[in-house]
């Protein structure tokens, strides 16, 4: 356990955190960039980069933009609410508490995490497009199917709204 | 002697280096390659102020600033004492976190960019295994930086700007990332440094820069393209429009952070060119290899300052788009045409070489240009323009 491995550990539970206890819904978007931000920067520190850089494109660049523009979409601009307790937040708690012990227990005692670890291959952006393009070909393009398919389903459902507009 | 002057700042920096305990050597190494960085592109920056106010004057048949030192060369050093001297100005009903938040994530996600761009010869901060990659996912934060800027102001306006902003560079995001792709194709690589190499070398005395490939060329103009509106520059200023929402994301910033966003802005712009000239352009090498004796650096700044000029030559001429023209013109002519492209260089690459191969990718790449523009046009009826209140 390294130092920057503790404060980009600390960045992303603080993000996540102020991401569910903050009140103004953009704000806990923001914050929740800040965790999604800590993962990336936790994939870069495994030396997985290609994982990492496409965290930062995907999740800050998109999706934060996307959860953005549906509380603007949707939602008052001004908007401050209570916060989001439970009334039993304290039941809430020793249950989540219980499953990360049995949890963490269980892992602990199981064989897989006694065996030596097999060393770190080093795996460059070349092998996984190659991998991407010769071993799960088939499945890269099942699924840039299924995304032609859902884009093609919303522009619809966006077009049919505008006829019925006229 | 020409080599010691190509390699005089990778030299000078290692002979620095020799004075630091090895202990501190990776961290001093760091900031070495950091500080010409964040001394060069401000000062390229502070030129560009002066060359754009320049060049639009002379475009407009006016003077442009005279009066700050010779040919008002001081003029960006008398509006930064302005700006620094000015009020600092935060909106009563602003989010004061996130205000103050915006410029800085701008300025320093506008900074970042330039890790991966090689300058020189030997002369890159990183060479990342997925730099191209690391230029991209930088430029995604940009977009969060204006959000918040536009939003935290709290003014209709600055909303406006920052959702057009966004909805823009969104829409060209696709096409810029596309269209760099075909050149990763070729490259087979990711890393700026080896996509530089692999434009290395001379036929005769011409470049093997990859714009001189029928791909390249359709490559290089839709990342131009796609790139002036990743910048926000005319005519894509939409988001600025100054004459509909006066300034968009960034009205309700004065002083300082005004600078800072201006800085940002252009600092993208220069990036996105660095990054065009190091994907198509051949990024530090010499245009003619009888010209390689001039240090690769120069080149690379010769080359950033020619693509500066043809960003403020088309400032000068063309007038800015309407919000249904800058997307259709995104997803119906440069999408498609970025998605043709990369067929193209998929012939090529799979073509022998020869005039052949030459004739077959200009032609599968010219002919859906040529009717893509005229099916787009033939839906668009061109007529003598009628004003119901201004006869």
């Amino acid at each position: 356990m390294t130092v920057t491995f503790l404060i980009l550990a600390v960045l992303t539970v603080a993000g996540t955190a102020a991401a569910m206890g903050m009140r103004n819904a953009v704000h806990c978007v923001l914050a929740l960039t800040v965790g999604f931000a800590g993962v990336a920067a936790l994939y870069l520190q495994l030396g997985a980069q290609f994982v990492g850089l496409t965290q930062i494109m995907v999740y800050v660049g998109a999706v934060a933009i996307l959860a953005v523009f549906a509380i603007m979409m949707t939602h008052n601009p001004a908007p401050t609410q209570p916060a989001a307790f439970s009334a039993n937040w304290v039941a809430g708690t020793i249950v989540a508490a219980v499953v990360f012990v049995v949890l963490a227990w269980a892992i602990r005692s199981s064989t897989a995490s006694a065996q030596p670890l097999p060393p770190e291959p080093a795996i460059s952006v070349q092998d996984i497009g190659d991998a991407l393009m010769h071993r799960f070909v088939l499945q890269l393009e099942i699924m840039g199917l299924l995304l032609t398919a859902a884009l093609i389903g919303a522009v619809v459902i966006a077009m049919d709204r505008r006829e019925e507009m006229k | 002697m020409i080599q010691a002057f190509d390699q005089i700042f990778v030299l000078a920096k290692h002979w620095l280096l020799g004075f630091v305990p090895a202990i501190a050597q990776p961290l001093c190494s760091a900031i070495l390659s950091v500080i010409p960085v964040l001394i060069a592109f401000p000062l390229l920056f502070a030129i560009t102020t002066w060359l754009e106010r320049k060049g639009l004057g002379r475009i407009q048949n006016r003077y442009g600033p005279n009066r700050a030192g010779p040919y008002g060369l001081f003029q960006p050093i008398a509006d930064a004492i302005k700006s620094l001297t000015k009020e600092d100005i935060i909106p009563v009903t602003a989010d004061r976190m996130v205000h103050f938040l915006a410029p800085l994530l701008l300025a320093s996600a506008a900074f970042l960019a330039y890790a991966v761009l090689p300058i020189g010869r030997n002369m890159v901060i990183v060479n990342l295994d997925a730099g191209v990659l690391f230029f991209f996912a930088v430029g995604s934060v940009v977009e969060l930086s204006v959000f918040m800027a536009g939003w935290s102001s709290r003014s209709k306006y600055s909303l406006l700007g920052a959702m057009r902003a966004i909805a823009q560079m969104i829409s060209y995001e696709v096409p810029l990332v596309l269209a760099s792709v075909v050149v990763i194709m070729q490259a087979g690589s990711l890393s700026t440094v080896s996509i530089v190499n692999k434009q290395a070398g001379y036929t005769g005395i011409w470049p093997h820069w990859f714009v001189f490939t029928p791909w390249g060329l359709v490559g290089f103009v839709l990342f131009m393209i796609a790139a002036t509106a990743e910048s926000n520059r005319s005519p894509f200023d939409l988001p600025e429009g100054e004459s509909e929402i006066i300034a968009g994301y960034y009205i309700e910033y004065s002083g300082f952070k005004f600078a800072l966003f201006f800085l940002g802005e252009y600092l993208g712009m220069f990036a996105t060119s660095g990054m065009a000239i190091t994907l198509f352009l051949g990024g530090w090498s010499a245009p003619l290899s009888f010209l390689t004796w001039i240090p690769s650096y120069i080149w690379f700044f010769a080359k950033l300052v020619t693509l500066i000029c043809g960003f403020i030559w088309i400032r000068g001429t063309l007038p800015r788009l309407r919000m249904d023209q800058l997307m259709n013109l995104a997803w119906q002519f440069i999408l498609p045409m970025a998605l043709i492209n990369m067929l193209v260089a998929g012939i090529w690459h799979f073509m022998p070489s020869g005039v052949l191969r030459w004739l077959v990718c200009a032609a599968v790449a010219a002919a859906p240009c040529i009717l893509l523009s005229f099916g787009l046009k033939k839906k668009k009826k061109f007529q003598v323009r009628t004003y119901r209140f201004a006869d």
